[in-house]
């Protein structure tokens, strides 16, 4: 069987496009990358799911936090410590039993168990807990110029925030969130190895490395695979925002401008 | 555990949870909570040096070691750690069994890996065929000790190295005009005073290393994680005497609550390490602790 001929049976297994059954035995090279790029589109789609969503919640995370009325900064505060003092997987095993419980009343909560809307919801939550605490370290470094500047011009509540206050804090903060960004893309590899069900075997990529890997008992082939793409995806991602991050300090004079510094945030 | 649990009439009262509670598989899971415990004492220690030896290479100006050092750093980059956990157990299990077979077996002719087997002699396994449970279980535990320490030490040592640039050129130049030879001045100059700029890095790495406990569930070592899966599950009076419905949602609110007290202990006590260490340093905090007690 050729090549090509695979990632036509293969290229979309993921979200269940194609031939139904997964290679049982003598795996070629093309099958497991096909199949692994074929679960890279899930990755790809909690990453981004979690990353558009996130980013208000985060927003509106962050400017609780640093508020002076207690009602808004203590649920906040509570917010982010939660989804950031407790590891990612046992957010996942627990929401999931937590769907599942409330299932068996609400018969509503049934997309809710399955991992493209429940492990979306953690992802979501997660993210916007972790880019939240960034926002906030923004907030609270923002040069106070800036903000007497635009008090000086009469500028106030919304107006002041939406043209001084978040264009600034986004700018503060970018570098750091393109760090989130990247690891919140590598943890979206947590997703089938929690409680989700990979459905019809429909993975992401790590689930048909590991399928590969317990196969053929050899972890020297798709775990570099899974590698390769992630990488990919890494550079791509930190490709998309450092042109954002261009576009937040277009502003400033070049030697001002903040550099993409890129600190290791490692694992949640 | 207690004698009333034997009395039927307990059922149903609040003193049935007592029993329930300390039967025997759940003495089991308190006691994989140890073992998440020994991970971490174990594990943080031998990532530590792991990655002070890592920084060291990365700093080397012999280019095969610096190299090995940059590149044992950078290759956590880019990828997801928990591929690189799933990755290092078989990979670690499989090159110990072949060194073994190298030495056990020097006259074994047929391939060892057959299509989707890898084969060693009887001799080379690990553990063996015919050891006791507890060796397996301790196999189990000592590689995933190995491989938290491999991908945490690459973090380490990505801290560590931070921290080595951090401390100011100038401690260095005048350690040189005092003619300290480099080695003299890695060791009482660099050394002493990169702990404080490596410490955020690393309070950090500490709670991502406990963030990352849960994983152990992925290495098959019976933890908290498969033992909250295990207990939770629906039982029936047929196999347990104590039978409950689906209450995994309980047991896993119990380990969220479990990591949420150990991240606020150690953020407590970080804290408190931070102000030990920043005291007569020549940083912002340092400062700061100078004019509280001249004061």
């Amino acid at each position: 069987m050729s090549c090509l001929q695979t990632i036509q049976d293969y290229g979309l297994r993921s979200i269940g496009i194609g031939e139904r059954l997964l290679p049982r035995s003598d795996f070629t090279l093309c099958e497991q990358f096909t199949l692994i790029g074929s679960g890279m589109i899930w990755n790809i789609y909690f990453g981004v799911m979690a990353l558009a969503t996130g980013f208000f919640l985060a927003t509106a995370v962050a400017l609780g936090k640093a508020s002076s009325r207690k009602w808004l900064r203590k649920p906040s505060e509570w917010f982010i410590f939660i989804f950031r003092g407790s590891p990612l997987f046992i957010q996942f095993f627990f929401a999931y039993f937590l769907f599942l419980s409330l299932k068996k009343t609400y018969p509503m909560f049934d997309a809710f168990t399955s991992a493209w809307l429940g492990a979306l919801i953690v992802l979501f939550l997660n993210t916007a807990a972790y880019s939240g605490e960034i926002f906030y370290g923004a907030l609270r470094s923002i040069p106070k110029g800036d903000i007497e500047a635009a008090d000086a011009y009469g500028m106030s509540g919304w107006s002041r925030f939406r043209r001084i206050v978040w264009p600034t804090m986004l700018r503060l903060a970018w570098p750091a969130y393109t760090n989130e960004a990247i690891f919140l893309f590598h943890a979206t590899t947590l997703v089938f190895f929690s409680a989700f069900p990979a459905w019809q075997q429909r993975g992401d990529a790590l689930y048909y490395a590991s399928y590969f890997a317990d196969k053929t008992f050899n972890p020297f082939v798709p775990y570099p695979i899974l590698a390769f793409y992630f990488i990919l995806l890494t550079l791509v991602i930190v490709g998309v925002f450092g042109l954002i991050n261009k576009r937040l300090n277009r502003h400033l004079p070049v030697a001002r401008k903040a550099k993409m510094r890129f600190r290791l945030n490692l694992a949640r | 555990m207690f004698s009333y649990c034997a009395d039927p009439d307990t059922l149903g009262t609040f003193r049935w949870f007592s029993c329930y509670l300390t039967n025997g598989v759940h003495w089991s899971f308190y006691l994989s909570f140890i073992k998440v415990l020994a991970l971490l004492a174990v594990t943080a220690p031998v990532a530590l040096a792991f990655g002070f030896a890592g920084a060291m290479a990365a700093r080397s100006h012999v280019p095969p070691l610096g190299w090995l050092g940059k590149g044992y750093i950078a290759i956590v980059r880019g990828v997801p750690d928990i591929a690189f956990f799933l990755f290092f157990v078989i990979a670690l299990d499989q090159g110990f069994e072949w060194m073994r077979h190298q030495v056990l077996c020097p006259d074994w002719t047929d391939p060892i890996r057959q299509g989707n087997d890898f084969l060693v002699c009887p001799q080379a396994k690990l553990p063996l065929g015919t050891a006791p449970e507890w060796v397996h279980e301790t196999y189990g535990f000592f590689l995933a000790v190995i491989t938290f320490s491999i991908v945490f030490g690459a973090f380490a040592a990505n801290v560590l190295f931070g921290g080595m640039r951090a401390v100011p050129l100038a401690q260095l130049e005048t350690a040189e005009a005092y003619g300290m030879t480099r080695r003299q001045t890695f060791w009482r100059i660099l050394v002493p005073q990169m702990w404080v700029y490596a410490l955020p890095g690393l309070s950090n790495l500490w709670m991502v290393l406990i963030k990352a406990t849960p994983l152990l569930f992925l290495l098959g070592v019976e933890d908290i994680v498969y033992w909250a899966r295990e207990l939770g599950g629906t039982k029936t009076s047929k196999f347990t005497a104590y039978p409950h419905g689906d209450w995994r949602i309980w047991y896993f609110l119990f380990l969220l609550i479990f990591y949420l007290g150990m991240t606020r202990v150690s953020e407590i006590g970080l804290e408190r390490l931070m102000r030990r260490l920043s005291h007569g340093q020549a940083t912002a905090a340092g400062e700061l602790l100078r004019k509280e007690t001249t004061a």
